[in-house]
């Protein structure tokens, strides 16, 4: 039976594995997310899990462990955050060329230094080019809805690519909300049976993973590996649609948010999109045509779809919680850009970097945004096209 | 051979064909110097083939007989290691070993 439990976006993700049941869980337990890790080590205790739930001695082991499991055909999860994801960096790469569908959750952390533990994407958009496919949660539903369908993603035979999920840290990780937990047995059928391309247990079929690979095959092999990521927009849509189905709730690459009739929108990822849509409402009051677009899937990032919904608007912001040094757009709005770029008609583009290390984004700070986007509208001029918010200057 | 299309390929750059580095003739690779094997100075320690990272001392019913050319690189690890007093595999330059009609 479905029930509804009051629950941090750390404990709906712990929720989600119990019912998934993975054959093997590996993480070395780091702040936002140790309370996914401490979850799953209660639950084997408590003997709810019966897959094998390993304590590595750093997230590098961690995610080598993920990908030993998975090459051997196992149905395989790790969680981590921040620096964690940052020590996975090499196995995070191997994971995804060897066509592992290992998924990940991610407390989103900043990076190092100075050592922060509160919310930024630094940590997920430092890993965009691994070969993973990404999603962004804006809520603990999300986090727990994201981490079910991330096993069906990633799992598709023509995928079989690792897929992480993104949960801001401590603002989802740590805030309690009420989510549905859906029925341990519908999850299960949900998910349905997994069947890997390769074990190495299979003594009747003999491979070698991971050899060398000279000038003459590198390239066909990396291109190879594309197919996978290539293929998971089809896949997203249909699982997103099938739970839909299943559970109430549908997903796609991202949500409008009164965006149709907009003439300027802002788009923004994960917690920070749930103050923007509260801030929408006020703007449209004021009778300012702003709309919101929530961006769920970043890689593969939905380049047409994204354009057809914004080609038309006048001026598009796009938020980036996360920045890249030396860079006048840090990595949303880059991708954003490129989207729009192959249009003849397209909207004016600003970015602003916000919320880095924790810092709060607030009702104000999107109706500033608003406010800038008229103007670039109404004059036909982009003043500025990269800034900050909420930044003392 | 043909090299496959990247479409051609298994999942995950499986290699699916085990011992198929026999194919990748290492001894490609070599240049400048080649190890030279002398029967009559071998005491059959066996080093230069446990040393040897391509496999390339050929070995006949428990005894040195000679190096295969196809994988040697001539890295010189079997001459270094030879402990006999005079040494059972000398490096020689490889366009002397050629003129002198030696191996391949």
């Amino acid at each position: 039976m479905r029930t509804k439990k009051i629950l941090s976006g750390n404990e709906a993700i712990a929720e989600a594995v119990r019912q998934v049941d993975p054959d093997v869980m590996a993480a070395y337990p780091i702040t936002p997310s140790t309370k996914i890790v401490e979850t799953i080590a209660q639950f084997v205790a408590d003997g709810l899990l019966s897959g094998e739930f390993v304590c590595p001695e750093s997230e590098h082991s961690a995610m080598s462990v993920c990908i030993g499991a998975a090459a051997a055909g196992g149905r395989v999860m790790t969680a981590t955050a921040s620096q964690g994801l940052a020590l996975m960096w090499e196995m995070l790469y191997i994971a995804a060329a060897l066509r592992l569908p290992i998924v990940a959750a991610i407390a989103n952390r900043a990076l190092s230094a100075p050592i922060n533990i509160h919310g930024d994407h630094s940590d997920m958009m430092g890993a965009r080019d691994s070969g993973w496919i990404q999603i962004y949660s804006e809520n603990c539903q999300e986090a727990y809805d994201n981490f079910i369908q991330a096993f069906r993603i990633a799992e598709h035979p023509e995928v079989a690519t690792p897929v992480m999920v993104g949960l801001d840290g401590f603002i989802i990780s740590h805030s309690m909300e009420p989510v549905w937990v859906e029925d341990d047995a519908a999850v299960k059928e949900f998910l349905g049976e997994y069947q890997p391309h390769y074990s190495l247990l299979d003594t009747s079929r003999q491979i070698t993973i991971g050899s060398l690979d000279f000038t003459d095959y590198y390239f066909e092999h990396k291109r190879s590996q594309l197919a996978g990521i290539e293929k998971a927009p089809q896949v997203i849509l249909e699982v997103g649609r099938e739970f839909g189905q299943k559970f109430g709730r549908t997903y796609g690459f991202f949500e409008e948010y009164r965006l149709e009739d907009a003439e300027v929108a802002i788009i923004v990822l994960s917690s920070a999109a749930g103050t923007g849509k509260e801030a929408v409402d006020r703007l449209r009051e004021e009778g300012l045509p702003v709309g919101l677009l929530k961006l769920r899937v970043f890689r593969p990032f939905p380049f047409k779809e994204l354009a057809e919904v914004l080609k038309d608007k006048k001026a598009v912001a796009v938020l980036d919680r996360c920045v890249t040094p030396g860079a006048e757009t840090a990595p949303v709005a880059t991708e954003v850009k490129a989207a729009l770029f192959a249009y003849e008609k397209r909207p004016f583009v600003v970015n602003y970097v916000y919320g880095l290390g924790g810092r709060d984004i607030k009702i104000e700070h999107f109706q500033e945004v608003a406010r800038k986007l008229m103007e670039i509208a109404e004059t036909n001029r982009v003043e500025q096209p990269f800034g900050y918010l909420n930044l003392r200057e | 051979m043909k090299k496959e299309s990247w479409r051609e390929l298994p999942i995950g750059g499986l290699n699916v064909h085990p011992g198929n580095s026999v194919s990748n003739l290492t001894g490609t690779w070599r240049s400048g110097k080649r190890p030279e094997f002398i029967p009559e100075n071998c005491i059959q320690c066996l080093f230069c083939w446990l040393y040897c990272p391509h496999l390339a001392i050929q070995v006949k019913d428990g005894e040195v007989v000679g190096i295969n050319y196809d994988y040697c690189t001539g890295c010189g690890l079997c001459a270094e290691e030879c402990p006999a007093k005079k040494k059972a595999i000398v490096m020689v330059k490889e366009e002397i070993a050629l003129q002198e009609g030696g191996g391949q």
